[in-house]
Parts: C-alpha cells; structure tokens; sequence
C-alpha cells in the first residue's frame, strides 16, 4: 500500500525514463503488474516477449492518452484510458501473433489481459494524464522496460533452477537435477519474494552505512 | 465442449484455481488480503461483477461472431465489465454506504482485476455454453474468494508473531502466497480421474 502512495507522489525532477527503468521500478518498488509476473516467467524467452509486448502498448497508448488529455471528462477518463489502452493490446495481439506463433502459444491469455494490468492503468491515471505527449511517452518507455528487466531478473532465476537451462541452452551441465518446483506456481511466489527480500536487505545496509558515515 | 459441469467445477475451483495457480487478480489478492472483513466483501463483490459480466459478455459475443468483428472482443469485454463495476458501485452506494465506504478505492479497481476479464476470455476460447460459462464463472470467482479469505486469515494470524523486520509487507505476504499455493498444488491429481 505505502508503496502505491509512494508512486503517485512520485518527484518531477528524475528523468521519467530512468525513474521507470530503475528508481521507481514497477514490479520491485511499485509491487504492480503482479499477474503476468508471476505466470509468465517461467523462462526467459516468455519474459522477455512479454515485457516487449507491455511496453509497446504503454508507448502508444500513452502517446493518445496524451495527447487528448484535456478532451475527455474528469468523470469518464478511466473508462477513456482503458479504451484507449484495449486498442493497443488488439494492434499487440496481432503483432505476436504475426511475428511468432509459438511466443503467442506461450503467453496465451496473458496477452489481451494487459489491458487489466494495473500497471498500465496507474501509470495512466497518474502520469500520462497529466503530462505532454513526449514525457508521456518516455515514462511508458522506462515504466515498461523497467517491466521487462524485473520480468527477466524472475524469469532468469526460475529457468536456470527449474530446467537448469538459460533461453533453451542448458547451462548447468547434465549431472543437475531440475529444481521443478520453480517452473510451477509456487516458484513464481517464492522467486519474487527474493528478489524483493534481496532489494530490502541491500537497501537497509546502503541506510546502516549511510548513518554510520554520519556519526563518523 | 462436453465437458461435465462437475468437472468444470472443480477445476476452476481447485486444481486451477485463478489466483493461486494461474495468477489472475494478484494486485488485490496482495492488497486486500490485510483483514479478513474486507477480504470476503471485496471477494463477494468480485464474485457478482465476475458472474453478470460472463453472461453478458456470453451474449455479447454471439452478435460479435454475428457480424465477423471477433477483433474487437478484448475491447467490447472491457467495456462490459466497466459498465458492470460502475453498476454494482451504484448499487451498493445505494444499498449499503458503510460497505461502500470500507471498499473505496478497490472498487472501481475491479475493473482492472485480470480475473475479471479473463474469465469472458477463457469461455470464449473454450466454447462453453450459456450454463457452461455461468457455472464457470460462480466456480472461478469462489476460487478467487476462497483463496482471498483464506490468505487474509493467515495473515490475521501473522501480525501477532515476531517476524523478521527484514521480511515485513509484500515479501512475507509472497512467501505465505507460495505454501498456500503449494498445498493447492495437491489438487492436480484430482483433474486426472474425471
């Protein structure tokens, strides 16, 4: 919860690319866009196509959103802004499915529910709404391949340890016994909550430091 | 297409529960399960949005294969389901101001619950029939609940006990989601014998 406050407060003077990409990364900082998150890593090559297909429909919608912010009412702009953003995923649905069937096989539903991914709608209502089009639209660049990194931080750890291979090519040698419990939904869980337990710890030694070099 | 309505059932109920075993509706399962009181409204609430919207969009997409404009399924089921989440807020405005204000911001968030949408998505691609979908989406949207109340009675629990500082909010709330998913998991065997 403290984390979605911290998201709309966010400060105006980091660059919104690099503020998406790392500072304010979506799944690590945020905690938004959890369903594909989790159902989607479970090998990098599907983490990574996901990723892609997230921050294209948060470049161009964004850039529309933007663009007729002052046109639509305070009332019906969530409606507006998922309208807008159900056009994007229709034009990426198609795209996957032109460019490679098995990536499409592979996401499956996950594809046409970005729509109802609450990333792309925070972002939305909080940025795009209120911005000019080219911010807007670097926001939805950083936000979403802040997205795909995060995407392939989990996917990477819950290939190698659950098939112990790395984009298909087996890394750990023959003797390793998959760890298949990380390809299946426990896995996604637990992948996650290290990676946000490695991000707090580092985070409390970076303030212990901190504080000891002040009463230095 | 022939599928038993049993079999439908305990599928998406158990063995593929949405939240557990296939991640949909994560942002609230992780945000709402805090108390138990507002984890079973919010999970009644999405069990009536799921299920109107399913039958509407049932109906919905029959004219849209009508008129060969299956493209524009994901948008029209968004707006569906809008218009379904505006109405259910009126209602309980209405109905019940004390409810309406514990819920606040969570309810016009159900739209962009993935559960939500997937569920007209999910009886689309498979081809279920009207009685088919409606039981499909009462069995998803009770997963749905069920693994809410139960997570927010787990964690009703936790707040008592000393937990490392380290781990306190999402990261615990993950780790719970995890074993409470992996007893789930036992589930599967039960897809195989019907």
């Amino acid at each position: 919860m403290t984390a979605e406050k911290q998201a709309v407060t966010i400060t105006a003077d980091t660059h919104p690319f690099l503020n998406g990409l790392w500072k304010q990364n979506p799944v690590f900082v945020m905690v938004l866009g959890m369903c594909p998150t989790l159902a989607i890593t479970n090998s990098v090559r599907n983490a990574i196509s996901m990723g892609l297909a997230t921050t294209f429909v948060m470049v161009v919608s964004y850039g529309m959103i933007s663009a007729i912010r002052k046109l639509i009412p305070k009332q019906v702009r969530i409606a507006s802004f998922i309208a807008i953003i159900a056009c994007g995923v229709t034009v990426v649905d198609f795209l996957v499915k032109a460019i490679s069937i098995p990536v499409y096989q592979a996401l499956g539903a996950y594809i046409p529910l970005i729509v109802s991914n609450c990333l792309t709608l925070e972002r939305a209502e909080a940025y795009a709404g209120k911005q000019p089009v080219i911010k807007s639209m670097l926001d939805g660049l950083g936000m979403g391949l802040g997205f795909a990194l995060a995407l392939t931080c989990l996917g990477m750890v819950r290939e190698v340890l659950g098939a112990g291979t790395f984009l298909g090519y087996p890394v750990l040698g023959s003797h390793f016994e998959p760890w298949v419990l990380f390809l299946l939904p426990p896995g996604g869980f637990i992948s996650l909550a290290m990676w946000l337990l490695f991000f707090a710890w580092r985070k409390e030694r970076a303030a212990k430091l901190a504080a000891a070099e002040a009463t230095q | 297409m022939n599928e038993s309505l049993t079999h439908i059932f305990l599928d998406s109920f158990l063995i593929n529960n949405f939240v557990l075993c296939t991640f949909l509706g994560m942002c609230s399962f992780l945000g709402l399960s805090g108390k138990f009181s507002t984890a079973w409204r919010m999970g009644v609430s999405v069990m009536f949005v799921i299920t109107v919207s399913s039958v509407l969009s049932w109906f919905t997409n029959i004219l849209l294969v009508k008129y060969h404009a299956e493209y524009l399924r994901i948008i029209i089921f968004i707006i569906i389901i809008a218009a379904t989440v505006q109405l259910t807020e009126m209602f309980i405005k209405k109905n019940s101001p004390a409810l309406f204000r514990e819920l606040g911001i969570y309810l016009p968030l159900i739209t962009t619950n993935c559960a939500v949408l997937a569920v007209p998505l999910f009886q689309t691609s498979r081809g279920y029939t009207l009685v088919q979908s409606t039981v499909f989406s009462i069995a998803a949207s009770g997963g749905y609940c069920a693994a809410l109340v139960l997570l927010s009675l787990v964690r009703e629990r936790i707040e008592l006990s000393d937990v490392v500082s380290l781990a306190k909010g999402t990261a615990l709330t993950l780790i719970l989601a995890a074993i409470l998913s992996m007893a789930f998991m036992g589930f599967a065997g039960m897809g195989n014998a019907s």
